[in-house]
């Protein structure tokens, strides 16, 4: 297991392109040992070239990557110890699953009875124990996908476990008792882990820090929970969570800001003078139906409700402006389509030009 | 003018695919069929679309039999998962081609092609080739192709399972205003989203190991599941069930737990009874009754699943926001029995929460 650090990294496929155009903006980050890291955004965010970076199968245009104190930027992805699980799983079909999980031990000097007590241990983590013997043919595609991470577990001086989409192929149904297994794996094995995904759900389940990602930038990096209070700008507002978080414009007075004529109070104060676009952000589950009109209420119009089960999302508008908050279904459906929101203050966020206001 | 399955059943290969499946459809609705992996969903699809033949029962369209009709004469449109299109043709071409094979005039294909570039938003692509669009952008050309016709039927068979997260959010929402005026066609939606099922139907079908369980509108399926194997179905998490019993004006739980019962089963007999929650109705909270260990936790973008094991046996509680607990945390949550569920120990409904249907 390994501190990974970055620095300076930056990469272009094409030679000579300028920097704005680049699959990835140079950028410093560093990856602490025995954490566990996601990568997240929408296809061509990057994430595939920065993961691609750390495990040696690009080399970056510029910058440098260290495992440790090692400075690891020239060495192939043989000789930088890492283990890999890729979308499709990658065993050998005619092997038994012990055999699989085997072999990348047998270049090792271990005794064969270290190698079968380290096998035996990662087959009954993954739940594989009662099948080491079949050939891995024979399994199903979450279970072959499980090999693949077994084969990287039973090395356990790996410097970092790198997952690129481990869960995409496999079977809706399925995916919960991967993502479990994957979790629990984490948890147990300490190893520092760099998952890619495109799934938000994924990389807020699994990660201590996820790092959201949007046109070879780096927009956001902080633990699952700062995503969602804060996020750091509108981009990030709108990727993690469901629905995306509201952004609403405002007017300023006074330093104050105000929406629908009242004054608002916000967790963060304005600061910086009023230029620019000035908005507020609030999260759809942190709008609520106000039962009488106070402080930090403004009226709003009910224009549609989406039934979801337990929860429903009222879109509502604010001056014209649309918002969405969530309502539980055991408190059922206002009886008039005029309300008044409340805005809790503490969940309030100002934003100039999309971005958070310290 | 509807679509009436008369007691159908399939079997393939000795394995039962359906079995006595009866229901009504009308034109103009949108029916979503809701299930696990090997409900029968796509087995559904495919004897109304003529693939799969009906050992017994009968198909009929508008109270004529249909189930001897060949494919391509039952004038069914479907929409897959995968993103299926003509790669050599550009998008107006791919939404053209079965107006064209159907014999429609230049003038009125050109209209049509029109009309439904413009409601999934594809104006600017029109002349693009599919092969270069994203996959988001190739459903959208795969359902104009689909609804363009104006097909008797429209089947839909997951069209968003293979898309991102946010995509699949957004056309949703989209979905739901395209699919609101949708004139003389039976639409059917096949999903494993409870989400999504609620959402988008006019009514849910909820299928389970080939069987139909229970089909209505979303309100009535969610509030009114015949059973517990609905009521899990159709929440997600799954419904929290546990075995307990009513005596003497207390419903009594495993470990001693116990609460006086409440309004909506004043009118139960003493004895054994499934009692069910749905989690964001358990309340976690460090002055709690119930201890509980947390067993694993799952985080979506603004929702938190926190899995515990409990003296009432596993549960799953769901809170709003990001709240991060480690796998063995102790935690203590207040169970609501005003909001339970119950059920015979055959697990069959007879009983649910009264709903507060208004806020004043």
């Amino acid at each position: 297991m390994a501190k990974v650090t970055l620095q300076n990294i930056g990469h272009s496929y094409t030679a000579g392109a300028p920097i704005e155009t680049w699959a990835l903006k140079p950028f410093d980050m560093t990856w602490e040992n025995g954490k566990t890291y996601s990568l997240v955004g929408p296809s061509g965010c990057g994430k595939t070239t920065l993961l691609n970076i750390v495990s040696g199968i690009v080399k970056p245009s510029q910058g440098r990557v260290f495992f440790d104190e090692t400075d690891v930027t020239d060495l192939p992805t043989s000789r930088r110890n890492i283990a890999q699980v890729f979308q499709f799983p990658v065993i050998y079909q005619s092997m038994t699953v012990y055999d699989n999980l085997v072999f990348p031990l047998v270049c090792r000097k271990w005794s064969k009875e270290r190698i079968a007590t380290k096998v035996n241990d990662v087959a009954e983590v993954l739940g594989l124990g009662d099948r080491l013997k079949k050939t891995a043919r024979s399994l199903n595609a979450d279970d072959k996908q499980l090999i693949s991470l077994g084969r990287g577990l039973v090395r356990d001086d790996v410097a970092a476990l790198l997952m690129d989409e481990p869960l995409t192929v496999i079977d809706p149904q399925m995916k919960f008792h991967l993502r479990r297994k994957i979790k629990e794996i984490n948890q147990q094995f300490g190893q520092t882990v760099v998952y890619v995904t495109h799934d938000q759900y994924e990389a807020m389940t699994f990660a201590d820090d996820v790092l959201v990602m949007s046109n070879g930038r780096v927009v956001q990096s902080g633990s699952p929970e700062e995503l969602f209070e804060s996020p750091q700008n509108a981009y990030v507002g709108y990727f993690i969570g469901s629905p995306a978080m509201n952004f609403i414009d405002v007017s300023v007075s006074n330093l104050e800001i105000t929406l629908g004529g009242k004054v608002l109070r916000t967790r963060n104060t304005l600061t910086g003078g009023v230029g620019g676009k000035i908005q507020i952000g609030i999260r759809p589950e942190y709008l609520s139906i106000a039962r009488s009109g106070g402080e930090n209420s403004i009226p709003a119009t009910i224009v549609d409700i989406s039934d979801f089960g337990s929860l429903r999302v009222l879109k509502v508008t604010i001056g014209g402006q649309i918002a969405r908050l969530k309502v539980s279904r055991e408190d059922g459906i206002p009886s008039s389509k005029e309300i008044l929101l409340n805005f809790p203050a503490q969940k309030t966020l100002i934003y100039r030009d999309s971005q958070l206001l310290a | 003018m509807s679509l009436i399955a008369k007691n159908i059943s399939v079997e393939v290969d000795s394995v039962q695919h359906l079995s006595d499946l009866s229901f009504e459809m009308s034109r103009g609705r949108l029916y979503t069929v809701l299930g696990r992996t090997m409900a029968g969903k796509t087995s559904l699809f495919r004897v109304i679309s003529g693939l799969l033949k009906i050992d017994s029962g009968d198909l009929t369209l508008d109270d004529k039999s249909i189930k001897d009709e060949m494919i391509w004469r039952r004038d069914v449109a479907m929409v897959y998962q995968q993103f299926i299109n003509y790669p050599h043709l550009n998008v107006s071409q791919n939404i053209a081609f079965p107006l064209k094979k159907a014999g429609l005039k230049k003038g009125e294909v050109e209209l049509r092609v029109h009309e439904y570039l413009a409601k999934v938003g594809m104006m600017e692509f029109k002349d693009r080739k599919v092969s270069e669009l994203s996959g988001g952008q190739q459903q959208r050309v795969a359902l104009a192709r689909a609804l363009a016709r104006k097909s008797n039927i429209l089947l839909l068979d997951e069209p968003l399972v293979n898309l991102d997260y946010k995509l699949r959010e957004q056309l949703r929402e989209e979905f739901k205003s395209l699919f609101s005026d949708q004139g003389n066609v039976v639409v059917l939606y096949a999903t494993t989203d409870p989400a999504e099922a609620m959402m988008l139907g006019d009514e849910v079908l909820i299928m389970h190991e080939g069987k139909l369980l229970q089909k209505g509108t979303p309100q009535e399926v969610f509030e009114n599941p015949k059973s517990t194997l609905v009521a899990q179905i159709i929440n997600d998490p799954p419904m929290n069930i546990f075995q307990g019993s009513i005596s003497v004006g207390n419903i009594n739980l495993p470990g001693g737990v116990s609460f006086d019962v409440p309004s909506h089963m004043t009118h139960l007999n003493s004895g054994d009874y499934l009692f069910g929650t749905v989690s964001p109705a358990i309340m976690l909270n460090h002055q709690g009754s119930l201890p509980a260990t947390v067993t694993y936790e799952e985080v979506s973008g603004s929702e938190s699943f926190i899995y515990v094991d409990s003296k009432i046996g596993p549960l799953v509680i769901q809170i709003a926001g990001i709240h991060s607990f480690r796998i063995g945390e102790n935690v203590a949550f207040n169970l609501n029995p005003e909001s339970f569920y119950v059920f015979d120990l055959g697990g069959q409904t007879i009983g649910t929460p009264s709903r507060r249907k208004m806020i004043k």
